[in-house]
């Protein structure tokens, strides 16, 4: 325990501790950001109301305005949707699934260039050529394109009945598929410079195995850069899910993220109804932002290059 | 120079070959050739029939090579959904398509670089400011949310641009274009600012990042010792050494444009590929698909392969070697 204690203490005096402290904006994002994942982790202990039990809806209630408008009720603060349902409560739920995917896609592409960054970068010769040919040539298409193209063709190939429940996996295997290039290079180049090292050298004399030395001593070294990627690539990935949630390829309706209930009020927009899209919209902005402003710092602080 | 067109058409050819197996497997794996001719109500012997007119019964590198020769000449069968010719679809919509990316591109350029100029020398002004935290926004926003924004204020409160469509098109032959008439010119506005702002805030920050490093380098201090003025400094020699990956970014982004324009489309109900290929994938229309993704493969290298031509062209230290 005293052990965690001097650990954070030396967290707390590390330039990077220092900096945080010093940087007003990234302090906001990153408590914005806090709370929004608490929110969203939260949905069923602090949302107001359970969109997702019909018994609790009332059609009366549809179509409600924001409780400051003329016609709201207070009890649905943000107002309600077509269905009825508080607009307030499913942005939580929402953000949930919203979070859940981005992170999980993010951690699937890491884990495909990460072991194929290492696997290039450590044993060279034409597993490296035909491994980073690939990632070029899948480089020279946008991710959204690829994302879109995995996720279409597979809503169509899947059987009609497995849909709905496997749409989660798809889309997290899609989006996932399509940005693992940029954590195969890093890796790779960091892999490059450390396998000439003495400690690998060591590793090898004393006939540890290439799996070993790849993963409890190579990997190591590689990881900052990476987690940085991360962080940015979740921006990312979570847009990248609202957009194809927004075209009806990603989430369903039973189970939607953000971008599906943007997709879901955007049809009312021209009727004057803006709050049913407007409020999810806003939710994932805010969301996208803070995580790409605390980004953004992350890989100024640790870019040794810009100091 | 010559080793290096070398490789990079090596890596076309590449690129291309993946990307018509792909194309292929979705043509022939997926969909049913058979079946999209004859319909569903063939004898099983008519079926046979055409299998082998078809070449069915061949290998499938035979049926890949086929599928290629009959590509490279715009053939790509018949659309499932309303059986025309893929190609005729495609060429009908790509009008459409190209001149929402073309102006979302110009506008991109003419509001993107003098900001970025802007916000690398005045860096602490308020103005500088704000414009990187929109630059943020921009890049933090999905376009359906602007583009919804747009409509909502637009449309909806003011009335004064329609939320749907490209207004009154002119047949130039084939070419269909909204760029000579009111409505079609007005149709324009919102889908291309609502493509452009991405573009915008992505060459606005790359032109700063640029600026302020080339603002740091020996040549630009001897410019300003050599007493000229500050505008011959700036504009003259900092900001063209400041646009190289200017061009190589917002070539690459062309390809990224292609793809935004799907949700773009999809939000204005904007009659173009995108919309296309959103409803094959809707009624799983193989051919379509195939067809789009051979297609968009085909202008992405094309537009790399300018791309790295021209940075040939503009960059002599490339030349020299």
């Amino acid at each position: 325990m005293s052990q965690l204690v001097l650990r954070l203490k030396a967290f707390g005096n590390s330039e990077l501790a220092w900096r945080f402290r010093n940087s007003p904006p990234v302090i906001f994002a990153a408590v914005v950001l806090i709370v929004l994942v608490f929110c969203a982790a939260a949905a069923n202990l602090i949302a107001p109301h359970n969109p997702f039990d019909p018994a609790t809806l009332n059609i009366m209630d549809a179509r409600l305005p924001p409780a400051w408008i003329d016609g709201g009720s207070s009890t649905y603060l943000l107002g309600t949707d077509e269905q009825g349902r508080d607009i307030l409560s499913t942005i939580f739920y929402g953000m949930r699934v919203s979070i859940l995917v981005g992170i999980a896609a993010v951690a699937f592409s890491m884990t495909i260039g990460v072991a194929l960054g290492l696997i290039a970068g450590y044993l060279g010769g034409w597993v490296d050529t035909v491994i980073m040919r690939l990632g070029d040539i899948q480089l020279s298409f946008p991710t959204i394109m690829i994302a879109f193209f995995i996720d279409g063709v597979a809503k169509i190939v899947m059987p009609i009945g497995m849909r709905e429940e496997m749409r989660f996996y798809v889309v997290i295997l899609a989006i996932g598929v399509a940005d693992w290039v940029q954590f195969a290079r890093t890796v790779r180049a960091a892999t490059m410079i450390e396998r000439r090292k003495d400690y690998v050298a060591a590793a090898r004399i004393s006939e540890v195995s290439g799996v070993r030395i790849l993963l409890a001593h190579i990997l190591p070294n590689t990881i900052g850069p990476v987690l940085v990627l991360a962080t940015l690539g979740l921006g990312v990935a979570i847009l990248t899910e609202a957009i194809l949630s927004f075209l009806g390829l990603g989430m369903p309706p039973s189970q939607p993220s953000l971008g599906t209930l943007i997709r879901a009020g955007n049809d009312l927009l021209l009727s004057g109804e803006w709050w049913i899209s407007l409020f999810p919209g806003a939710a994932l902005v805010l969301l996208v932002l803070a995580v790409n402003i605390v980004g953004d710092w992350l890989r100024d602080v640790l870019n040794p290059r810009l100091r | 120079m010559i080793s290096l067109l070398a490789t990079r058409l090596t890596s076309v050819i590449l690129v291309m070959l993946v990307v018509s197996a792909l194309s292929f497997s979705i043509f022939n794996f997926l969909g049913d050739p058979v079946n999209n001719i004859l319909g569903v109500n063939a004898t099983l012997a008519q079926r046979d029939e055409l299998r082998v007119a078809l070449g069915l019964d061949q290998s499938t590198f035979v049926q890949f090579w086929r599928f290629v020769e009959r590509a490279v000449v715009g053939d790509f069968g018949v659309s499932y959904r309303n059986r025309q010719p893929v190609v005729d679809l495609i060429l009908a919509r790509l009008p459409a398509t190209l001149e929402l990316v073309f102006c979302a591109t110009v506008i991109a350029l003419a509001v993107g670089i003098p900001m970025g100029v802007y916000t690398a020398l005045k860096p602490r002004g308020l103005v500088s400011r704000s414009l990187q935290f929109g630059s943020l926004l921009g890049i933090s926003m999905p376009q359906f949310l602007i583009g919804m924004l747009l409509i909502l204020v637009f449309s909806v409160e003011l009335r004064w641009l329609s939320a749907f469509g490209r207004g009154e098109v002119v047949k130039l032959g084939w070419w269909t274009t909204g760029m000579l008439t009111t409505s079609g010119l007005k149709a324009l506005i919102m889908p291309t600012i609502t493509l452009a702002v991405f573009q915008v805030s992505m060459i606005m920050r790359l032109v700063r990042g640029e600026m302020l490093e080339v603002v740091r380098t020996d040549f630009v201090k001897f410019a300003r010792a050599r007493g000229l003025s500050d505008r011959a400094v700036y504009l003259t020699h900092a900001l063209r050494n400041s646009l190289l990956p200017v061009i190589t970014i917002t070539g690459l982004q062309i390809g990224s444009l292609i793809a935004f324009a799907i949700v773009v489309e999809a939000v204005f109900q904007w009659p173009g590929m995108g919309m296309l290929i959103l409803q094959a994938i809707e009624f799983a229309d193989f051919p379509v698909m195939a067809a789009y993704l051979a297609f968009v493969g085909f202008s992405f290298v094309t537009i790399n392969l300018i791309v790295d031509l021209i940075y040939l062209a503009v960059d002599p230290r490339l030349r020299a070697k």
